[in-house]
């Protein structure tokens, strides 16, 4: 085994105990991968700012609200990451959004179908949407910026039709209503934090045996224990906050969801692996045998199908789905919260987690200027210049690198 | 003698008004390499190509172990047990070593990547290879030239091939590298292996080859053992130059430089 393999002296090899953790963790920064590093500085100096000029931003009223906001564009958010994964992009979310709880609206309101099989309708039309952009994208050969920006227009243009006459739909109480207004009661709360924190722990301590039993060299545990310890304190204020308002909200569960199978995707399967590959190098992921075309096209799939549960939930979270859904800032939010948080526009490089992370800076930030009563010019130039700075500092970081993607 | 690991019979290949390759006929057997050599568009490349079936051939016939195969994707030419190291790698920058290794083939468990049997038998695989490279888990990014090479005639062997077609594998390598890899080679032969390299580098060839072809303008142009072979003779097969005319060129050039030094 790894006894034969020569060392070159030259390598800087990563000790794997907890002290030569730190030394190379120190090395990766001072080399310039600063990983998701400058986003949880920007967040913490953000969410110092906006406590220092509003004592209500910490809140847990606020903070709850903040969550609220989030949910539907950071799903959103998710689902661009895969494209962008793929070094293309997709435009068209903020409208398949909005076309597809207007379908929503329109099916439980008029034609009086339940809340479930409006949402399944709802969906499946996000995943029809995302095979056609993702043919197109293809099979036609069509520059993935031109489909979906025809695609931005197209669906708005849908969505106005299906509204109709007026416009605007609410949407009756109901689960997809009760998605925004209903939270966990406390102790479901907790119980939630602990399943994190127990599966967390557990997935990582099932890992770690495998690896030893498999003679692979395996972690300090003292790192590991660390990880755990420092994952049960992040959810455990963020439930103890939440709790002292009304409670998890239930689309907060929706969306963790979400993000733990879509990292789960991405990190743990062969899809996820390709979809990788593809966007590293398109070539080599051919040649390596990849079927490129099913993988670009489930890429573009999830991002439609779940800009259409962003969708959803933000119709929940309005009560109503109306011209201006899924328009304006949609868009704009869900691709720059991503790219804050460090998703690579090239391809190959990102997480959902950073999407997440993002979405959080973009959200605190709205939500800290709208605390401060201060006008959309103003927060537009605000997240415009963060963007900027996040996607900067990126790639001046990355100069020294081997690879400037 | 039983049939060659891969056999080639009246390979041609047209691209638009090019006729790329024209009748070309390969030979190679159970660990025997090949050197393949040819000027800057003799269509060594396109050789490959057709064989690795990334751009089937217009007409020929390709048989595997005596038998006729069809090969018209990637994916066949995989499950006939052909394996092919492109000159420009195509490594993906963004995965680390075990990553590219079994891109493509990632072994699962539970429907799941698994991560634990991958891991050591790239260990196992790149030990036995002598493959020296920092961490298995190193992005592919930060590997050297030779390190990139030898991930990518590694990663050629996951699928337990028959036989190994490597394109260019010593072009912008240094000296040390250059060795390592031709190394790498001999192993790939030892191992049984049918090898079909391709080289611009005569002294690469000379080094590590059982017989050497030459391609010239599309077409077969000599064939040589390579142990029998003289370099001015295969210079010769590969420029098209009559063995006197380029006798006499080199023996002009030869006094020329000898008449200057003096």
């Amino acid at each position: 085994m790894s006894t034969t393999m020569e060392k070159d002296p030259r390598l800087t090899e990563t000790d794997r105990s907890f002290g030569g953790y730190v030394t190379s963790a120190g090395r990766r920064i001072a080399s310039g991968d600063l990983g998701s590093l400058p986003v949880i500085v920007g967040l913490v100096v953000t969410w110092i700012i906006f406590t220092l000029l509003n004592d209500r931003f910490l809140s847990a009223l606020n903070i709850t609200n903040l969550m609220l906001q989030i949910a539907a564009t950071g799903t959103i958010a998710v689902g661009v990451t895969f494209v962008l994964l793929l070094g293309e992009i997709d435009l068209s979310v903020g409208s398949v959004s909005g076309v597809t709880s207007a379908i929503l609206a329109v099916l439980i309101t008029r034609s009086g179908w339940g809340n479930g099989p409006a949402v399944v309708a709802a969906v499946v039309v996000g995943v029809l949407i995302g095979l056609i952009h993702g043919t197109l994208f293809t099979k036609a050969r069509m520059p993935a910026f031109v489909v979906t920006l025809a695609g931005l227009i197209g669906w708005q243009g849908l969505q106005l039709y299906v509204l109709g006459q007026g416009g605007s739909i609410n949407i009756p109480d109901g689960p997809v209503t009760a998605l925004t207004d209903q939270f966990l009661v406390p102790a479901y709360g907790w119980g939630l934090a602990a399943i994190c924190v127990l599966g967390f722990g557990a997935v990582q301590f099932t890992r770690r045996t495998a690896r030893s039993r498999a003679g692979l060299p395996t972690g300090d545990v003292t790192l590991l224990i660390l990880q755990i310890v420092g994952l049960a304190v992040v959810l455990g204020v963020t439930v103890l906050v939440l709790n002292a308002d009304r409670g998890v909200p239930m689309v907060i569960l929706v969306y963790l969801v979400i993000i733990v199978v879509c990292a789960f995707l991405l990190r743990r399967t062969s899809f996820g692996r390709h979809l990788f590959a593809v966007g590293g190098n398109i070539e080599a992921a051919r040649r390596a045998g990849i079927r490129v075309d099913a993988v670009r096209i489930a890429a573009f799939t999830i991002s439609s199908a779940l800009a259409a549960v962003g969708g959803i939930l933000a119709a929940s979270r309005l009560t109503a789905v109306t011209q201006s859904s899924g328009g304006g800032d949609v868009l704009l939010y869900a691709i720059a919260a991503a790219v804050i948080g460090g998703t690579s526009l090239f391809g190959g490089r990102g997480s959902v987690w950073s999407a997440l992370l993002g979405m959080i800076v973009i959200g605190s930030i709205t939500n800290g200027l709208d605390l401060l009563s201060v006008s959309s010019a103003v927060r537009f130039m605000v997240i415009g210049l963060v963007l900027v700075v996040a996607v900067l500092l990126d790639s001046l970081s990355r100069r020294g690198q081997p690879q400037r993607r | 003698m039983d049939a060659p690991a891969l056999q080639l019979r009246g390979a041609s290949k047209r691209f638009g008004a090019v006729q790329a390759l024209e009748g070309v006929d390969l030979d190679v057997r159970s660990g025997e390499v090949v050197a393949l050599v040819g000027d800057n568009g003799a269509g060594k490349s396109t050789l490959i190509k057709g064989i690795a079936g990334v751009q089937p051939f217009d007409e020929g016939e390709i048989s595997i172990a005596g038998a006729v195969a069809r090969i018209m994707t990637p994916q066949q030419a995989a499950a006939y047990g052909i394996a092919t190291v492109y000159q420009d790698l195509a490594l993906c920058d963004n995965l680390d070593v075990v990553a590219n290794l079994f891109l493509g083939h990632e072994p699962l468990k539970l429907r799941r990547l698994d991560e634990t049997s991958m891991e050591k038998q790239a260990h196992t695989l790149l030990a036995e290879l002598s493959v020296r490279i920092p961490s298995v888990r190193t992005k592919v990014a930060s590997l050297s030239g030779g390190q990139r090479q030898s991930v990518a005639i590694a990663r050629s062997l996951i699928g337990q091939p028959k036989v190994v077609l490597l394109d260019e594998p010593t072009a912008a390598l240094g000296v040390a590298q250059t060795a390592q890899v031709l190394q790498l080679v001999s192993r790939l032969r030892e191992q049984g292996l049918a090898v079909i390299l391709i080289s611009h580098n005569l002294a690469d060839v000379f080094a590590v080859s059982d017989r050497i072809e030459v391609l010239r303008l599309g077409r077969n142009g000599g064939a040589f053992r390579t142990s029998e072979a003289r370099n001015e003779d295969v210079v010769a097969a590969i420029t098209g130059a009559t063995q006197e005319r380029f006798g006499q060129a080199l023996a002009e050039a030869q006094a020329e430089h000898a008449g200057g030094g003096e």
